[in-house]
């Protein structure tokens, strides 16, 4: 696999060696019939802190978080999600859609419960666990609002709020602030920083934004397309402890999004 | 449509047509069209009768149990073919076929099998409205998101509660056009099974009339049923249209 760029080597040069490992893939292919989506793909991902898969479009990044998911098969190759070979979607990870993926005929209260409802737990327990996280990601009094009442953004919490109940360990979030206005998405990157902090759980986040990858990120992974690699693993290390409002004009911010840009910039037709 | 002015209420046209009727009938041009006034008349003789309530009992009863059997396989097998593959393709063509199929040609065949009675009007029944049912159903299913598909899965969804609580309501829409257009199908089968097997229900009475030239009779009978066909069809649109309200806003 071909690794490069000075950024990676200095991160690593911090031992990332001693961090616990959540999910790990291991010479991950995935074919689509002819296309090579994936080949021979293996990353790791720190237990309690968020990576992002980077990259541009057809890299393969929506693709091998599937994979994790256990929503595709891989055609070689595995994932092991707390030293448990994933053979399919489980309780231990939860997934948040870029699209928001609501039941349009059920009520907030019941899509935020939807994964205990299939789980079994009964309506009033299952509700109670809804209603405490609905005022946690700030919908308290839209608990019985339907999703087509809602604006995106409003959606996207309902959907956060859904993957959250089931309290999975690990959180897969495809994308899931591409669908919703820009200053809602700021809003959602604030959020989703101390959602990390709180929640240790082990977040695995795709995108296409290179400033929101570095903001919310403790580690990025970039992939890059034909042949599907990893490019480089980028850990920020400086100002992750800043505050919300120092990040963005935080030089180290700056010049790893600089140099995030400048290698991919090729890819970019 | 306005007139001199005003506006006329909806299916005001059909006074026209009315009008033209009772002159036909009153000119005395032939037996076979009497005017509309003494068809009217007969109509209300008629549905008092012991006779037109046997038969309308009887049409309502097979007529309900054939295209609750229409539904209740249609939309399982609809589903079925939707999300299975194999299922798709031993059953597609065969749908396809008998949805376009001249079904009248069938019914001799369904009496040989069935019996002359209301088993066969039944399942004459039940074939007119079920094909068109089966493919809403699978079309409904195959435009389900396919996110919403991912969710029911990655959140652990049993193949059971996925149908129950995801499929069936994600593919409502279709499913309620299917069931409106099978149960207008579903009119058409059962009066064409009475009228072929002629020994219940509005057969039997058309029968009765056109063997005794009762033609007052005959057209009476008939404007019930075209009214009742038309008023089924008509709640099934509106209800249709408050559904689709909402499904607008999936």
């Amino acid at each position: 696999m071909p690794q490069t760029s000075a950024a990676e080597t200095s991160a690593v040069a911090e031992g990332d060696t001693t961090f616990e490992i959540a999910v790990s893939t291991r010479n991950i292919s995935k074919n689509f019939g002819d296309v090579e989506a994936l080949n021979d793909l293996s990353l790791e991902f720190p237990l309690g802190q968020l990576t992002s898969l980077l990259g541009p479009s057809g890299c393969g990044k929506t693709t091998l978080l599937k994979i994790i998911a256990g929503l595709l098969e891989p055609t070689s190759g595995e994932v092991e999600v707390n030293g448990q070979k994933v053979t399919g979607p489980g309780p231990d990870r939860a997934f948040v859609f870029q699209d928001f993926a609501l039941l349009p005929w059920a009520s907030v209260i019941r899509n935020v419960a939807f994964g205990l409802e299939l789980r079994g737990v009964a309506r009033s327990e299952r509700e109670a666990v809804a209603e405490s996280y609905i005022k946690q990601v700030g919908l308290a009094g839209f608990e019985h609002a339907y999703p087509h009442e809602l604006s995106g953004g409003m959606r996207q919490r309902v959907g956060l709020a859904r993957a959250l109940a089931v309290d999975a360990e690990v959180l897969l979030m495809d994308e899931p602030f591409s669908a919703v206005d820009e200053q809602t998405r700021r809003k959602f990157q604030e959020d989703l920083l101390g959602l990390v902090q709180d929640q240790k759980k082990t977040f695995i986040f795709v995108t296409h934004s290179i400033e929101e990858a570095v903001y919310v990120s403790d580690q990025v992974a970039i992939l890059l397309p034909r042949p599907s690699r990893v490019s480089e693993i980028i850990r920020p290390s400086s100002f992750r402890g800043k505050g919300v409002d120092n990040i963005r004009r935080d030089s180290e911010y700056l010049d790893i999004v600089d140099e995030i840009w400048a290698s991919l910039r090729r890819y970019v037709e | 449509m306005t007139l001199l002015g005003y506006r006329l209420p909806g299916m005001s046209s059909l006074i026209i047509w009315g009008l033209l009727w009772e002159v036909v009938g009153q000119s005395g041009l032939t037996f076979f069209i009497p005017p509309l006034s003494e068809v009217v008349a007969t109509l209300f003789s008629v549905i008092g009768t012991d006779a037109f309530q046997k038969a309308l009992a009887e049409t309502a009863y097979a007529f309900c149990v054939g295209v609750l059997s229409a539904i209740c396989i249609g939309i399982p097998t609809g589903i079925l073919m939707g999300k299975n593959r194999l299922a798709d393709e031993l059953l597609l063509p065969w749908v396809n076929v008998f949805l376009s199929a001249p079904l009248t040609a069938l019914v001799p065949v369904l009496m040989v099998l069935f019996g002359f009675g209301m088993r066969a009007i039944i399942i004459t029944t039940t074939l007119f409205a079920i094909w068109i049912i089966i493919l809403n159903a699978r079309a409904g299913v195959k435009q389900i998101n396919r996110s919403l598909v991912d969710m029911a899965r990655s959140f652990g969804a049993s193949p059971v509660d996925a149908f129950f609580k995801v499929y069936l309501w994600a593919a409502l829409p279709e499913i309620l056009g299917g069931i409106r257009i099978g149960i207008i199908r579903a009119v058409k089968g059962v009066i064409i099974g009475q009228l072929l097997i002629s020994i219940v229900g509005f057969g039997a009475l058309f029968e009765l009339y056109a063997a005794n030239f009762l033609m007052g009779h005959f057209w009476a009978v008939l404007i019930v049923l075209f009214a009742l066909a038309f008023t089924i069809s008509e709640i099934l649109a509106y209800l249709e249209r408050r559904v689709s309200y909402y499904a607008a806003k999936r």
